[in-house]
This record gives C-alpha cells, sequence and structure tokens, in this order.
C-alpha cells in the first residue's frame, strides 16, 4: 500500500467515522442512532485495518476484525433488543423510540458539535506537532467523537441515547490509541472490550427494570426518590 | 492566444444561450419525471415555455400602490441570473469572464437576486408578500454561511476560490473529489442548493398552499410578463446551481485553457447531461420525500452547516482530505 493511497484511504475512514459520531446529534429516531452507531463501528474497524494493512501486522487486522464485530454488530444488536422490548401496559411506544425533548435542542447541538470540532482541533495541535504523519493528523477527528460523546451524554435524556453517548466515547478512545500508537497489546484491546460489552450489558438490564418501573427510559424522572 | 480567447468566449456565449433555452426544459423534464413517478401523464417536457410564451403575450398589470421595488425585482432576479450563467465554468473553465467567476462574487449575486425578489414581495403590502419575503431571509441567511463555509473547504486544496481554478485542480486529479472534505463539502452544497431554488423538503414548488410556501408567496403578485421573467429566472438559477453541483464534484468533461472547439462541444454536451441527470435524481427523491415543517428547515440546514464546517475541519485536519 503505498503513501498516497494510505493517506487517502484512512482520511476517508476516519471522515466517515467522524460523520457518524455527528450525525447521531441530528437524528431524533433512536433505531436510526443505533444504526449510526453501527456505521461508526463499521468506519473504525476499517481504520484499524488500514493501519494494520500499513504495518503489515496480521496481529492488528485481526484486532480491527475483533473490533468491528464488537462494534458494528453484537453493540447495536444488543442495543436494538433493548429498544425493541415493548413497554409495559398501555405502551406508548412512539414516544419511547424518540429522542423527544433533548435538553439542548437539535439545531443548537449540531452548531454546539462545530464548536466542540474546533476546540478538539486547537487542543489537539500539541499532540499532532509530536510526530506529523497521516495518522496522528487524524487525532482532532477521534477527540471530536470524544467531545460529541460527552455532549450526547450531558444532553439527551432516553438511556438508550445515553447508552449511545457513552459507547461514543469509547470508540473515540480506542481510535486515538490506534492513531497514536502503533497498535494496541491485544490483551489491553480485549479487556477494555469486555469491559464495554459488560457495561453495555449492564446499562441494557438497567433499562429494562426502568421500564418495569417507571414504563419510560426518560432520565428526567430519575430526579426523585422513589418509595 | 487570440484563438484561445476565442474558443472561450464561444464557449461563454454557447453557454449563455443554452441556459437561457434550457433551463425552462430543465424545469419541465423534472415536472415530467416526477407526473410519471406519481402514475400521471405529465405536461410534456416543453410545456413551461408554452407556459412563458402564454405569460408573456398577456397585459402587465400592477397592484395599486406599489413602488420601484416591485417593478425592480424580477429585471435584477434575471439580470443576476444572466450574469452568473456567463460566468460560472459550466462548459469551459477558458472563460475571457473568469476573474469574475469568484465564488464569493457568485454566491453574493444570487443572494442579490433573492433579496430584490423579497424586496418586491415587501413592496406588495399583501399578507402573503410579507410573509414570503420574511421566510425567503430567513432561509438566506441561514443558506449564506454554510456556501461560504463549504466554498472555503473547496478552495484550500487549490489555493483560490475561482471556480474555474477549483474546476481545473478537481479536473487533474479526479480522485480528490472522493476525500472526507469534498464530500462533506458536496453534501453540505446539495442541501444549500435545494434550500437556494427552493425545492422539496424546504419549500413545494408546486404548492399554493399559504401555511408552507415560501417562493410562491413572495411572486403571489406578479403576472403577465413579469412573472414570466420570474418563472425563467428561477429555473436558470436551478440550472446554474445544478450546472455548478456538477461542475465542481464530478468535473468531467469540461474544456479547459487551450482545447479546441471539439472539447467546447463536448462540454456543452457533458453539461446538459450532468445538469439534467442532477435535475431527474432531484426529481425522483421529492417523490418519495416529504416537505419539513417551517420550523424544521433551521434544522436541516444547521446540519448542512455543520458538514460544511466538518468538510473546512477535514481539509486541515486529514492528510488525504487536503
Amino acid at each position: 500500500m503505498n503513501d498516497s493511497m494510505y493517506a487517502q484511504w484512512l482520511a476517508l475512514a476516519c471522515g466517515a467515522f467522524l460523520l457518524a459520531g455527528v450525525l447521531v446529534l441530528w437524528r431524533r429516531d433512536l433505531a436510526a442512532i443505533v444504526r449510526l452507531f453501527a456505521l461508526q463501528g463499521v468506519a473504525l474497524g476499517a481504520m484499524v485495518v488500514v493501519l494494520g494493512l500499513r504495518q503489515g501486522s496480521v496481529h492488528l487486522v485481526a484486532v480491527a476484525v475483533g473490533v468491528g464485530a464488537l462494534r458494528a454488530g453484537l453493540l447495536p444488536y444488543l442495543m436494538r433488543r433493548a429498544l425493541d422490548t415493548p413497554p409495559p401496559g398501555n405502551g406508548t411506544a412512539g414516544e419511547e423510540a424518540r429522542e423527544t425533548r433533548p435538553l439542548v435542542n437539535v439545531a443548537t447541538s449540531l452548531l454546539a458539535a462545530a464548536v466542540l470540532a474546533l476546540v478538539a482541533y486547537a487542543v489537539s495541535q500539541p499532540i499532532v506537532r509530536l510526530s506529523p504523519g497521516p495518522a496522528t493528523q487524524a487525532v482532532p477527528v477521534a477527540l471530536t467523537v470524544l467531545l460529541v460523546g460527552f455532549f450526547v451524554l450531558v444532553t439527551r435524556r432516553r438511556a438508550l441515547s445515553q447508552v449511545v453517548g457513552f459507547l461514543l466515547i469509547d470508540n473515540a478512545i480506542t481510535a486515538t490509541a490506534f492513531l497514536t500508537t502503533s497498535g494496541v497489546p491485544l490483551v489491553v484491546e480485549l479487556g477494555v472490550s469486555l469491559d464495554v460489552l459488560l457495561a453495555v450489558l449492564v446499562l441494557q438490564v438497567l433499562t429494562t427494570r426502568m421500564r418495569a418501573a417507571f414504563g419510560g427510559t426518560d432520565l428526567g424522572e430519575l430526579r426523585e426518590l422513589h418509595d | 492566444m487570440s484563438g484561445d480567447l476565442m474558443s472561450g468566449l464561444i464557449a461563454t456565449v454557447l453557454q449563455v444561450v443554452l441556459v437561457i433555452a434550457g433551463a425552462p426544459l430543465l424545469v419541465g423534464l423534472m415536472r415530467q419525471v416526477r407526473a410519471r413517478m406519481e402514475g400521471r401523464a405529465g405536461a410534456g417536457v416543453p410545456q413551461p415555455w408554452r407556459d412563458l410564451r402564454k405569460l408573456l403575450r398577456k397585459e402587465p398589470t400592477e397592484p395599486r400602490d406599489t413602488g420601484w421595488p416591485f417593478r425592480l425585482a424580477p429585471l435584477v432576479l434575471a439580470g443576476t441570473a444572466l450574469v452568473v450563467a456567463a460566468v460560472v465554468p459550466l462548459v469551459s473553465t477558458a472563460s475571457p469572464l473568469d476573474s469574475a467567476a469568484d465564488l464569493f462574487a457568485v454566491t453574493a449575486l444570487l443572494a442579490l437576486g433573492s433579496v430584490a425578489l423579497a424586496l418586491g414581495g415587501l413592496d406588495t403590502g399583501t399578507a402573503f408578500g410579507g410573509m414570503g419575503a420574511s421566510r425567503e431571509v430567513t432561509v438566506l441567511a441561514l443558506v449564506e454561511p454554510t456556501i461560504l463555509v463549504s466554498v472555503f473547504a473547496l478552495s484550500v486544496r487549490a489555493g483560490s476560490t475561482n471556480l474555474g481554478a477549483i474546476v481545473n485542480v478537481t479536473e487533474a486529479d479526479p480522485m480528490r473529489v472522493l476525500s472526507p472534505a469534498s464530500l462533506l463539502a458536496a453534501v453540505a452544497l446539495a442541501v444549500v442548493t435545494i434550500a437556494e431554488t427552493g425545492r422539496i423538503p424546504v419549500d413545494n414548488p408546486s404548492t399554493h398552499l399559504e401555511l408552507t410556501m415560501i417562493h410562491e408567496a413572495m411572486v403571489l403578485e406578479y403576472s403577465g410578463p413579469d412573472l414570466a421573467l420570474i418563472e425563467w429566472a428561477s429555473a436558470a438559477r436551478l440550472t446554474v446551481l445544478l450546472g455548478l453541483l456538477g461542475s465542481l464534484f464530478l468535473p468531467w468533461g469540461v474544456a479547459t485553457a487551450g482545447t479546441g472547439a471539439l472539447a467546447v462541444l463536448i462540454g456543452v454536451a457533458a453539461f446538459a447531461v450532468k445538469t439534467a441527470a442532477l435535475g431527474v435524481l432531484l426529481a425522483v427523491g421529492e417523490v418519495f420525500m416529504a416537505k419539513l415543517r417551517l420550523f424544521r428547515i433551521p434544522e436541516l440546514l444547521a446540519g448542512s452547516f455543520l458538514l460544511a464546517l466538518l468538510a473546512v475541519a477535514a481539509s486541515f485536519f486529514l492528510a488525504g482530505g487536503a
């Protein structure tokens, strides 16, 4: 794989990664958000595959396949299952499947994402300057997704969109790790992935329990202590 | 050198003639595609020309108490559309007006036409005219930053905001179109083009429902030749913007400096095919889409602004994106 091909493919994967992360803010439909998250998983996997091919490391390509399978396959599947569980009683399924009232409205959050992208670019300059290259130069992309993930966590009210926000942060951390170092040891990556999987399983159980207890997953309802 | 100038001049004249004659046909084609897909027979591709001929024969009337903004608006709209049609590189990049083909200038010219029409709508003093003008200016204010920012993203790699230079660079290296910066800018500009020309999902060109219309509300008081001029100018703007999208992101076939008459002919054919294809694509998209609520439009345009900004960011972030 020659230099310009490598740079081009890496840029394309990073572009898709960034776009999927940002579009999560745009969509209100929770099913679409989960689809976007799966797309981001594919982009992350592709990014690591490109890095692996560049370094000629079979090991890294294998990790990429694992990362892709977890983030584009298993996690979206689990979230979709949590989404498809019908709410008990006279369910308000339409209310439940959409992010109806985020704390910050959609147009403003899109503009906030634009500001976050600039912040990420500004703060990652020292890192990029350490060793300029196509992979390091893509670090601002990962940082942008990290900040967008935080933003989703802070402003969205449905439990499932918060899970997506958390996973966006995790995707971004993984991407930063692969872009700045030349591959994380397999054991570390395995540990992190299992951690994430466990967190999602716990959150899924929590979401189901919340539904059973309150009939919805609006976290605004959790402000008061219930007997 | 003078041969170059001649071929450039011929290309520019051909381009203007093509836009003048072809714009209503493009609108007709899009209506025909929509009609066929909705299961209607349709009025035929040349129908907009027949409409224009009919309108031109009618007696011009003016509402009472309207002043010069009302009378001037159609002329300014049509004039700016003509100038833009002459300067943008649709057929050839070697136009003698190349120095005026700056993206900022083109954007400003298009905005001038929109503002003139909005003033004309306000001048009538009717409720609909004011409402349409207010909506149009809202959309315009949101569209403008997006155009400027996405243009900035495109001009980074050319080192110039000159449209001809941007098209030349892209044509020399077509793989550049696949870079993230270019793709993001393409989507942002496409959304902006739809908003600027008043197509679904921003505005519905075939409705006269007072709750939803934007463009139609402004031109409600116009009649006869004035209305014909406005209809033609709207069609010309649509043609030019679609052609510009085609030239910026699918620059194949656009004649460059120093190529002969054959290249100009190929450029004409390529422009016609690309614009018609984009128009058909837009029409097909419109069949499957509903108009957005007016209050959701800022959301769409904020999204396209974000894409444009990310395009600029990507062209700086990513080595392959610049």
